[in-house]
């Protein structure tokens, strides 16, 4: 019966803006009020705050909003904010691969205790990632003598804002990998196996190209995160414009020294960041689902085609 | 059975090595230190410091401002799942995926943007100032601030299930004579009311523990609208890491307790779906 549904466009939900008076559906005034409301508070909530932050960046003209990007300071958190993503993403990239990898493929104990923790950092205060490692690493932290003694810094210094942003996006590649290959199931490496491939040769030949959409989806949000990254970064960093701020610190401090024009300017590059992440995003979210549905649809067909075979005889 | 499957495939070993090492360095130790410099204040330190005035102040506009936050992110974000899975008309996909701005827009981008949107004299602040209403800087730019960034948390968490609703059932009330608003409150909402619950417990939890979108916009004010992130890094900068410790490690009990209710709601709404 399911076969007769078509599930993007149930008969009952009449999609289409038809207006005839109908007992399954909200008449059409109503649905006019609903989407309208709903607009609204998208204009209001999500739209206005971006056209405020790209007029503020233009306000003075496109000149100043370039002249921005040549001053030393604010390069210099450019710089730092590359840096922290370069580290951060790719070693959480690998994390999540290792980690998807034990989740969905082996059951042991522990398994749910270590899914639990990976999702810890999703719920926790950022405020409260970048204390931790305060708490750990400052001057009168557990490790803090020995670490001045060694003349070595890790809090108000590089180390640390790698550190609370590596914390703060630890699950997300993981996260959008284990449902993915929890569904995929692991038929196609077991044959890999049975063929002589070792445990890299499936990773790279088999599980990589199979999982490549969620693992691009995990990687621009990881990305997202760490660039953006505000409250546990000004926990751990010295707030020093020109050394220890990341592109979100600067921006704070252009914004309190009244600087607008600036700080909506570096704000406007991360909001641009923000919307080409949407963009693959929503990318990725459709070449899932294609995928997802080329594959029940091959299941589907093979079904059909052996139950054809069988059916003669 | 299950032991035999378990070495299957190669890479048990270094997988779980590797991520158990990454775990213990990024997750593990150092919730280890909070926990650890939590209880070497003692009973008497800690129960000083949470109770300080300012900090119950604090704990008021956190978790009861999120609260309201989170209600209204529930209206708003059930009517737009249903107009996302339901109704058709121009600009639904780029709104679909302007669902997820607050998630994608660093919170110092959204910051600064609110408070610049609500500041006297600014846009929104500009048609406010004749009514007499002032936003910024006061508890209602705090409760506009935990709105924005708990949004998507509850059209993510109810679209799904509009998605799953059969037809059938609302055609049969329908046929058996139900108006379309009792269609709509006895037959499509009670299956939508977990997965709703969990979506604006996830919200109230974000609002909680958010930072960077709120202090532009609050001011700041003590006692009406510092947030209790705020008064850990106000701790953290008086040197105060006992302290600063101890108001940490009661936000995340207090997000744990969050966490686990919207988890238990989930798994309701996850019995409920497979009855349907």
């Amino acid at each position: 019966m399911a076969s007769f549904i078509d599930f993007r466009n149930p008969p009952g939900s009449d999609r289409r803006a038809d207006c005839s008076v109908r007992a399954n559906s909200e008449p059409c005034w109503l649905r006019r009020v609903i989407i309208g409301i709903v607009l609204a508070f998208f204009i209001l909530f999500l739209g206005l705050p971006l056209v405020v932050v790209f007029e503020g960046a233009l306000a003075k003209g496109f000149s100043t909003f370039l002249s921005t990007f040549s001053d030393p300071n604010i390069l210099h958190s450019i710089f730092v904010t590359l840096l922290v993503a370069v580290i951060a993403v790719p070693s959480n990239a690998l994390f999540g691969i290792a980690a998807a990898w034990v989740i969905t493929r082996y059951s042991f104990t522990g398994r749910q205790l270590l899914l639990a923790l990976i999702d810890l950092p999703l719920w926790v205060s950022p405020v409260i990632g970048g204390l931790i490692y305060v708490l750990l690493y400052g001057r009168r932290g557990y490790f803090g003598p020995w670490l001045q003694a060694h003349d070595i810094r890790i809090i108000f210094a590089l180390p640390g804002i790698i550190l609370a942003t590596t914390f703060v996006t630890f699950p997300f590649v993981a996260r959008s990998l284990i449902p993915l290959m929890q569904a995929q199931g692991f038929e196609e490496e077991e044959a890999a196996l049975t063929l002589g491939a070792g445990g890299f040769q499936i990773l790279r030949r088999i599980t990589l190209p199979k999982i490549r959409w969620g693992f691009f989806y995990g990687l621009i949000l990881c990305n997202a995160r760490a660039m953006g990254e505000f409250g546990a970064v000004s926990v751990v960093s010295a707030k020093i414009s020109g050394q220890t701020n990341t592109m979100p610190l600067e921006i704070e401090r252009l914004y309190n020294d009244y600087l607008f024009a600036s700080g909506f300017a570096l704000a406007a590059a991360l909001s641009f960041l923000a919307l080409v992440t949407l963009a693959l995003k929503t990318l990725a979210e459709w070449e899932n689902r294609r995928q997802f549905e080329a594959g029940q649809q091959a299941v589907l067909e093979t079904t059909i085609h052996i139950t054809s075979i069988e059916e003669p005889a | 059975m299950k032991t035999k499957k378990r070495h299957i495939l190669p890479g048990f070993r270094t997988s779980l090595s590797w991520s158990l090492l990454w775990l213990t360095l990024i997750v593990l130790l150092p919730l280890g230190a909070l926990i650890a410099k939590t209880a070497s204040g003692g009973w008497e330190h800690f129960w000083g410091t949470i109770s300080d005035p300012e900090v119950v102040a604090s704990f008021r506009v956190s978790f009861g401002i999120s609260l309201l936050a989170a209600l209204i992110n529930g209206f708003f974000g059930l009517l737009a799942a249903w107009i996302f899975v339901r109704y058709e008309f121009p600009g639904r996909r780029l709104m679909e995926a302007a669902t997820d701005l607050p998630f994608a827009l660093p919170t110092a981008v959204a910051g600064i943007a609110l408070c610049a949107l609500y500041s006297q004299g600014e846009w929104i602040g500009k048609l406010l100032d004749p009514l007499g209403i002032k936003v910024a800087f006061t508890p209602v730019g705090v409760l506009i601030a935990m709105t924005f960034i708990g949004f998507p948390f509850v059209v993510r968490s109810v679209q799904p299930v509009i998605q799953e609703l059969s037809a059938d059932v609302e055609e049969a009330a329908a046929c058996l004579g139900a108006s379309r608003w009792q269609t709509l409150r006895r037959v499509v909402f009670p299956p939508l009311l977990p997965s709703l619950l969990a979506g604006v417990i996830m919200a109230y939890g974000r609002a909680v523990g958010e930072y960077g979108s709120i202090i532009f916009i609050s001011g700041n004010i003590p006692f009406k609208t510092e947030i209790t992130p705020l008064m850990i890094i106000s701790k953290l900068e008086q040197n105060d890491y006992t302290g600063a410790a101890a108001i940490g490690f009661t936000m995340l009990a207090a997000s744990l307790v969050i966490v686990l209710i919207g988890n238990q709601l989930q798994s309701w709404g996850n019995r409920f779906r497979k009855a349907l």
